[in-house]
C-alpha cells in the first residue's frame, strides 16, 4: 500500500473548490498548465503582429522564425488538403501549435493538459462538428444520403463509423500523452533517489518532445483527412 | 485470507497486467508499416518525404487498439472502479 500512496503524483490534483448552481467545481492543475500555455500562445501571436506589421525586407532572426512557422504550417495543410486549403490554414494553424505546446508543456514541471480526457474530448467534438458542418454546406443533403451507400443495409455501420471519430481522436491523443505521463510519473515516484540522475532527461526527451510532436502532426493531418474526405 | 477489498485490489491488478497484452498487435502492426516504409524508402528515396508522413499516419491508426488496452490497464489501477 505504500508504494501505491506515491503514484498519486501524477493524477489530476484539484487546487481549490468552489461553488456553482449546488454543485462542487475544482479548479485543477489542467486548467492552470492550459492557462499559462493560453498566455504564452497569446502573447507570442501578440508581438508577432506587432512585429509583421512593420516588416522588414530583409527580415530580422525573429521575423524570420515567424515567417517560417507559417509557411510550414501552411505548407503541411495545403498539402494534404489540396484545393480546401484556404477556409482551414488558420484553424489547423491553431490547433496545432495549441496542441504542441500542450504536450510538450510536460518539460516545463507541468501536468500536460492533454493528459485531460476532457479537453482531448473537445478536440475532437470541434473535428466531429467542422467534419459534419463543411460537409452538409457542399452537398446539401446529399451528406446524409452518402450514409447509404454503396448499399442502404450498411446505414448503421457507417452511422457508427462516423460517431467513432472523434472517440478514436480524442482517446489516441489523451493515451499517447497520459502513458508519457505515467511512466515518467513512476520513474520519479517509485525509484531510488540515484536512478533520477541524468537518466529522465531522455524519458522527457521522448515522451514529451518526439512522441508529442508526432501526436501533433498525426492529430491535425487526422483532422485534415476525415474533413477532406467528406467534403470530397 | 483476503478481505473483499484486498482481493479486488489484487485481481484489478493481475488484470491491469492482461490488459496491457494489448501492446503486442499495434507493436506487430507498427514494425510492418515500418518495414515496409523501409522498404519504400529503399526503391524510391525521392518520395522520402511522403513515405514518412503516411507511415505515421498508418501507424497511429494502428497504435488506438494498443491505447485501448492501455486506457483500461490505467483505469483499473488508479481509478479502482471496482472497490
Amino acid at each position: 500500500m505504500t508504494m501505491l500512496a506515491a503514484d498519486n503524483d501524477f493524477m489530476i490534483k484539484g487546487l481549490f473548490s468552489y461553488e456553482l448552481f449546488g454543485h462542487t467545481l475544482w479548479i485543477t492543475t489542467s486548467h492552470v498548465a492550459l492557462v499559462m500555455v493560453v498566455i504564452i500562445l497569446i502573447g507570442f501571436a501578440w508581438i508577432a503582429n506587432r512585429r509583421i506589421k512593420k516588416a522588414e525586407e530583409v527580415p530580422g532572426v525573429f521575423q524570420n522564425i515567424i515567417e517560417l512557422i507559417v509557411e510550414k504550417l501552411d505548407q503541411v495543410v495545403s498539402g494534404s488538403m489540396g484545393a480546401f486549403a484556404g477556409k482551414f490554414q488558420n484553424y489547423i494553424s491553431t490547433i496545432f501549435l495549441f496542441i504542441l505546446l500542450c504536450n510538450i508543456s510536460g518539460i516545463f514541471g507541468l501536468r500536460s493538459p492533454t493528459a485531460d480526457y476532457g479537453i482531448t474530448l473537445l478536440l475532437g467534438l470541434v473535428t466531429f462538428a467542422l467534419i459534419h458542418i463543411n460537409g452538409i454546406k457542399r452537398h446539401k443533403i446529399g451528406h446524409f444520403t452518402s450514409w447509404f451507400q454503396p448499399l442502404p443495409l450498411l446505414f448503421p455501420i457507417n452511422v457508427i463509423g462516423d460517431l467513432a471519430t472523434p472517440l478514436s481522436l480524442s482517446l489516441r491523443l489523451f493515451g499517447n500523452v497520459m502513458s508519457g505521463t505515467v511512466m515518467i510519473g513512476l520513474w520519479y515516484g517509485m525509484l531510488p533517489w540515484f536512478m533520477k540522475l541524468g537518466i529522465p532527461a531522455f524519458l522527457h526527451a521522448y515522451f514529451d518532445l518526439f512522441s508529442g510532436a508526432i501526436q501533433t502532426y498525426v492529430f491535425c493531418m487526422l483532422t485534415m483527412v476525415y474533413i477532406r474526405d467528406k467534403m470530397e | 485470507m483476503f478481505t473483499g477489498e484486498e482481493l479486488i485490489l489484487a485481481c484489478s491488478a493481475i488484470g491491469a497486467g492482461l490488459a496491457c497484452i494489448a501492446g503486442i498487435g499495434p507493436g506487430i502492426g507498427q514494425g510492418i508499416a515500418a518495414g515496409h516504409a523501409a522498404a519504400a524508402v529503399g526503391r524510391n528515396p525521392g518520395a522520402r518525404s511522403e513515405i514518412t508522413s503516411t507511415m505515421l499516419l498508418g501507424q497511429a491508426v494502428a497504435e488506438t487498439t494498443g491505447l485501448y488496452g492501455l486506457a483500461v490497464a490505467i483505469i483499473l489501477l488508479f481509478v479502482k472502479p471496482l472497490t
